[in-house]
């Protein structure tokens, strides 16, 4: 019998706020986390794009000196989220063997490579520093966190682009219903608006160029959409076995009832349009919830905003839930958020565990003219929610990379 | 112009605070890097590469195993300055 796995803690770093309920306040609050980028490699390089959703709160803002010294932005960013978590779940009495740390991202140390890359032309081999390596290695975040609350029971890291943070939450499950541990931190971070990544994102034609306008750019099944917004941050949770939470009386935000990942191979970038992995991922994460589509009853979507992926979602959406698709209400965070790449899902799946707990849905930004094309019940203000519903989260990646997390209302 | 004891240890001080996060007045001249300072080896090597820098000078890595105190590094790069 699989053990029951819930969700006792949650902690977020994000466009929107420097915690999670700052990020949900502002998120119901109809704000954009989107903005100018100010920094002068933008006109320096020529950028095509000159705006993204940058971290509300600095990272060094709240950490040590020598933290920031010592870890990559992307890692400073989930060490922030994971304690948030973490002191949130309140948890005082833990085997550390027990205890585990799944947590993503898309890109890695892209800062720490290339200011070591800077260094190095600029004044040799000599000069690059020794922490380089164990900075830029993507496992870094999640060894950052581990050491941060003593995990010994493994610490594994999810790369699978913008998948990443969802898959991270997903391959949490399996261990904590086995009994295997009793305790994951399960998340994600991205700290990757450098001018590369930017230059490399649009050079692909897959941002928005909405530079005059950019709390308005990121506009999920908007008729005008014209690609994604890249935001930077980190969101976690934590997940523990029902048993282990109720035998110390943690609160408890929501149970994680499924997660599955399937992949396409179709292409390296775009999703397959027929959406047939991405359907089953989504029948897979409700498969493992004990639910049908009929039961789903909050969706919160990958919608990046671009033109191609919002319409494939909804391929894979409709192939699973048919007509009931109309009836569940949708929101599209990234409207707000930007999309965090491998923080995404992770930021997403706290967003949807908020939903349950507060029981309201949050807004979607920026659609003034639906895409006639997508027929959904997108959430545009903040609408109650039921009592007992599950709900599930989307993510997909470059790579063919589809994941789902199914997460259920729990009343005590 | 070459740089006195005082002033090497006291920008050495300030090296060791930004990666340790040690309080510059415990970075004494007696003090062992790693038995007073728990100094651990990639931080002394990123001392080392930022003292180079700051103090232009080069650290030879067979030098850096005999710079066992605080006093041993200022000497060294005092009179690496020439």
């Amino acid at each position: 019998m699989n053990k029951k796995v819930v969700v006792t803690g949650i902690g977020a770093t994000t466009p929107l706020g420097g915690d999670a309920k700052s990020t949900w306040q502002a998120l119901l609050a109809g704000e954009s986390g989107i903005s100018t980028l100010e920094y002068e490699w933008v006109a320096k390089f020529e950028l095509p794009v000159t705006f993204a959703g940058q971290a509300k709160v600095k990272a060094a803002e709240v950490l040590t000196l020598q933290e920031t010294k010592r870890l990559d932005p992307s890692s400073q960013f989930a060490l922030i989220a994971a304690r948030e978590a973490w002191a949130d779940a309140d948890i005082t009495d833990f085997v550390p063997e027990r205890l585990s740390v799944e947590f993503a991202t898309g890109i890695g140390g892209i800062w720490t490579l290339l200011d070591a890359y800077n260094t190095l032309l600029e004044k040799g081999a000599r000069r690059v520093l020794p922490m380089t390596v164990p900075m830029l290695m993507p496992n870094g975040p999640a060894a950052a966190i581990g050491m941060a609350i003593s995990a010994r029971g493994g610490v594994r890291t999810s790369v699978s682009a913008c998948a990443s943070g969802t898959e991270a939450i997903a391959n949490a499950i399996t261990r904590l219903q086995s009994g295997e541990i009793d305790i994951v931190v399960a998340g994600g971070c991205e700290s990757a608006i450098h001018p590369i990544t930017l230059a490399a994102f649009a050079s692909m034609h897959a941002l928005s160029r909405r530079n005059d306008e950019p709390a308005q750019a990121s506009r999920p099944y908007d008729i005008n959409r014209d690609g994604f917004v890249m935001g930077e941050g980190a969101g976690a949770l934590v997940l523990e076995t029902e048993e282990h939470a109720l035998a110390r009386g943690a609160k408890i935000y929501a149970e994680l009832a499924g997660g599955y990942v399937t992949s396409d191979a179709h292409h390296i970038t775009a999703p397959d349009p027929e959406g047939t992995a991405a359907a089953r991922a989504v029948i897979g994460a409700l498969n493992m919830a004990g639910a049908e589509p009929k039961d789903v009853g909050h969706i919160n979507a990958h919608a990046t905003s671009t033109p191609v992926g919002d319409i494939a979602e909804y391929t894979a959406l409709l192939r699973v839930f048919g007509d009931h698709l109309k009836q569940i209400p949708l929101s599209a965070t990234k409207s707000s958020t930007g999309h965090l790449l491998g923080g995404a899902g992770a930021i997403e799946a706290v967003l949807t565990v908020l939903a349950l707990h507060h029981k309201i849905a949050p807004p979607t930004l920026n659609l003034d003219e639906p895409d006639p094309a997508i027929d959904l019940d997108v959430v545009r203000t903040p609408r109650e929610l039921g009592d007992n519903i599950l709900a599930i989260s989307n993510s997909f990646g470059f790579g063919g990379h589809n994941a789902v997390v199914a997460f259920r209302s729990y009343n005590s | 112009m070459a740089l006195s004891h005082d002033e090497v240890l006291a920008g050495l001080a300030e090296i060791v605070n930004e990666e340790t996060g040690i309080d510059t007045d415990s970075v004494k001249m007696d003090k062992s890097f790693t038995n007073d300072l728990d100094i651990d080896s990639i931080s002394m090597m990123t001392i080392v590469v930022n003292a180079e820098e700051k103090f232009s000078v080069k650290i030879p890595d067979e030098e850096v195993k005999n710079l066992l105190t605080v006093g041993d590094a200022v000497n060294f790069i005092t009179s690496a300055q020439g």
